[in-house]
């Protein structure tokens, strides 16, 4: 049980590796900076074959029960103050802890992540070599294996979403690593900005699981979940999931927000190959996958999840047939792997889907540290149409990629086969529409990674320089290894996973059993018919036709393509290349609907513009009504104001001032002041009285 | 030779009395009014006076005889209150004199607008 008690270790071990690149990389040596950070990878690597060995023993004498680890509570508090109310009423204590769970699902992705891990820290040692920046490189790798063993182990989605953001944030370190360059700084904004959407979703997500099952942590969640006390098809479980799906759609770059996945080929190739190719899109399917309990209870969900994950993977695969940088091709490819890890999720083959991606892991990772090797030895060339006949210039690449290329087509008995046809075979059984698109996907995806190879390895030479041509070597060891050790797995990891139909045992659906309890029930209620075997074999060989087929077409396309080769879809249809050289123009549409760049005279276009034009009309309207009422009130004070100075105070008070003053002026004349003038006054008056009396 | 009855006197009088108001009225000097106004009460004596003589020649049944002064005893009280006045009247000029430096009338004008 050593393992398994310090399995916090494995996450930590990375961790240290970049606290010591942060406070001491610069003055470090180069071999100083390598023993380190690869050190702790390889021992967190070590650790977790330990702690998953032990796990194996400790689950069958325990129930299979997941493991959590010793940890400690995050948030909240232990005497139960901070509750909150679930949607049924009833209370629920709100505590997050820091704690980490074992169980199958988190075991494959632990292998694979420490293992993969491992040996692209192994090659960046020598791809990196020659590069500034080398102690910042190792500490960003090791900072990004922290956060995706923290979101592997994590018990509970809050914790799960800390170690999400932090590969976030290491994509955007690692993508921008050349951050001189404006295209990968850009790329690296794209990135991280594309990703927040999808934990906008995620977030809210976590919001409605917490407020239905009153807990975040996985096995609580899952318990409440098969508890029977949701209905299947709950609206509120629906919603719940679709939030949750939108953020697997930001973080494992399907549509609509997979857009900034090619762009992230700016970084460095052993980035490409770690994160955006094994490990950190992967998170997307593992979060989807911790919480099948609560997909299982949406079927519209489900149902979602299979078509967006289908269309995703025909129209990234119809893209990746035109590029011509081969990190490109390989960056779509990852693209519609992803929709069909998606597909078999959404379709209920959770286990088949989980095993697509272990095989994914290893080959597409040998995907792209191949191509590393051949941009190495192309002294930096990316441009498939100036590359060609490395076949036996860089042997060991050229097979190590020939392997990789067998098994992403599907061709037995290499790993991609058997796994992918799993998933074709699960997708028919569901719908037999998803089936055909997978299907042509399927002869898509071989075509494009054979026309690769003929390109890169086959054709005749396109080099632009004598200099780039006398200059290609193979990788030093320290590339190669690891190359062929991910060829060892692309070839043999899909044993593991050989379903009953095929005389197998499949182990590892076996594996997962415990966390996939329901699926086992409703998948496989339907009873194994005779007819459905014959069915089985059938689509298997069509597959392998598909791939076959597929391999033919490039090879004629592709076979001789000399300098200044035709593209066939060029020269079939233009129109159609165009549109899928420019990538179906997405780029360009979201610049119009979303970034708010682009203006119309004055005009801002999009959500942006909307954004403006509320922001105008507050400013105008609004604000000008408020003022305006203002300006009323003004003028009616100023008529006021007139009114009661003119003709209230004029009128009014005034008038009758000036009426007496006017009447006044006759009266004032009587009185002079002389005393004689009185007196003859007087006199007038008494001879007026006595003649008035007199003469009556 | 003209008979000279009560008439005469009381046109007289009315002439004196007329005299008096004219004087009054017109006279610049306050000393000349003071003086104008005692010529009007003295104008009113000799009305009085000449009257009440008449009375005396009338028989004592008709309001009249030889008893009938009450004429000529008005018009002693007419003298004091003349008199009197006229004490007041110099003192009220003396005073505004004081004030004034001037015993013309028409300079008396302070009270007006």
């Amino acid at each position: 049980m050593l393992f398994l008690d310090h399995i916090y270790l494995i996450p930590l071990l990375p961790a240290f590796g970049a606290a010591v690149m942060f406070f001491f990389g610069r003055r470090l040596q180069k071999s100083t900076v390598s023993a380190v950070c690869v050190g702790v990878v390889v021992l967190a690597f070590l650790m977790a074959c330990g702690a998953v060995l032990q796990y194996t023993n400790w689950a069958a004498a325990n129930d299979h029960r997941p493991f959590e680890s010793i940890g400690y509570t995050w948030l909240g508090t232990d005497t139960g103050q901070t509750t909150f109310t679930t949607h049924d009423g009833s209370p629920a204590k709100f505590q997050l802890e820091a704690k980490l769970l074992l169980d199958p699902l988190s075991s494959i992705w632990l292998l694979f992540v420490t293992g993969v891990g491992m040996l692209i820290h192994i090659y960046s040692i020598g791809y990196m070599g020659h590069e500034g920046g080398y102690y910042r490189f190792f500490g960003y790798l090791n900072l990004f294996m922290f956060s995706m063993l923290t979101l592997i182990l994590a018990n509970n989605y809050a914790l799960l979403f800390v170690g999400w953001e932090g590969v976030g944030l290491c994509s955007y370190l690692l993508i921008g690593f050349y951050f001189h360059r404006k295209s990968a700084s850009d790329a690296a904004n794209k990135a991280f900005i594309v990703n927040r959407i999808g934990d906008a979703g995620f977030i809210l997500g976590m919001f409605f699981v917490a407020w239905l099952c009153g807990s975040l942590r996985f096995i609580d969640v899952t318990a409440a979940a098969r508890s029977g006390h949701f209905a299947v098809g709950d609206p509120l479980i629906t919603a719940a999931t679709l939030l949750l799906f939108v953020g697997a759609c930001g973080k494992s770059a399907q549509l609509p927000l997979y857009v900034w996945l090619p762009d992230a080929m700016e970084g460095p190739t052993p980035v490409s190959a770690l994160i955006h190719a094994a490990t950190m899109v992967t998170a997307g399917v593992y979060m989807v996958a911790r919480s099948n309990a609560l997909f299982v209870l949406a079927p519209n969900s489900m149902l979602v999840v299979a078509i967006v994950g289908a269309l995703t993977a025909i129209f990234a695969a119809s893209i990746g047939l035109v590029q011509n940088d081969i990190k490109r091709v390989l960056a779509y490819s990852t693209v519609s792997q992803l929709g069909y890890m998606f597909l078999a999720l959404g379709v209920g083959a959770f286990a088949a889907g989980v095993f697509h991606v272990f095989t994914h892991a290893f080959f597409k990772a040998l995907l792209f540290l191949g191509a590393g090797s051949v941009i190495h030895a192309m002294s930096g060339e990316q441009d498939m149409r100036n590359m060609g006949a490395l076949s036996e210039k860089i042997p060991t690449t050229f097979r190590t990629m020939l392997t990789a290329t067998l098994a992403i087509a599907g061709i037995p008995p290499l790993a991609g086969f058997f796994s992918k046809d799993e998933i074709l075979w699960q997708a028919w059984k569901f719908s037999p529409y998803l089936w055909a698109i997978g299907f042509v996907t399927a002869l898509m995806t071989a075509f494009y990674m054979f026309r690769l190879m003929y390109l890169t390895f086959w054709s005749p030479s396109r080099a632009t320089s004598h200099e780039i041509e006398h200059h290609i070597h193979e990788s030093p060891k320290s590339m190669t290894v690891p190359l062929v050790i991910l060829a060892f797995f692309s070839i043999t990891a899909g044993f593991l996973g050989v379903s009953a139909s095929m005389g197998g045992s499949d182990h590892f659906g076996k594996f997962l059993e415990p966390v996939f309890a329901n699926r086992v029930q409703t998948i496989e209620a339907a009873p194994a018919e005779e007819g459905s075997r014959g069915t089985e074999w059938l689509l298997m060989l069509l597959s392998v036709a598909a791939a076959g087929t597929g391999w033919f077409m490039a090879s004629r396309a592709y076979g001789n393509a000399g300098k200044g080769y035709v593209e066939p879809i060029d020269a079939a249809a233009p129109p159609v290349y165009n549109t899928l050289l420019n990538k179906y123009y997405v780029d360009e549409g979201y610049d119009y609907l979303f970034t708010g760049r682009r203006k119309v005279g004055d005009v801002r276009l999009g959500v942006m513009g909307a954004g403006e034009a509320s922001s105008w009309f507050d400013a105008n309207v609004i604000d000008g009504a408020v003022n305006g009422a203002g300006w009323l009130t003004r003028a009616f004070a100023t008529i006021s104001k007139w009114w009661d100075t003119w003709i209230i105070d004029g009128i009014g008070v005034n008038g009758p001032a000036i009426l007496a003053r006017m009447l006044s002026y006759p009266a004032r004349l009587f009185e002079w002041g002389l005393v004689q003038w009185y007196a003859l006054v007087m006199t007038a008056g008494l001879v007026g009285f006595v003649f008035y009396y007199v003469y009556r | 030779m003209l008979d000279i009855s009560t008439l005469h006197y009381l046109v007289l009088g009315a002439a004196l009395f007329l005299l008096g108001v004219i004087g009054v009225l017109t006279r610049r000097n306050v000393i000349i009014v003071l003086m104008s106004i005692e010529l009007i009460l003295n104008a009113v004596n000799l009305n009085l006076v000449a009257l009440s003589h008449y009375w005396q020649g009338r028989p004592a049944a008709l309001g009249g005889g030889p008893l009938a002064l009450h004429g000529q005893v008005f018009a002693i009280f007419i003298i004091t209150d003349a008199a009197a006045e006229a004490a007041v009247g110099l003192g009220i000029l003396i005073a505004f004199f004081r004030n004034k430096e001037t015993v013309n009338v028409d300079e008396v004008n302070l009270l007006k607008w």
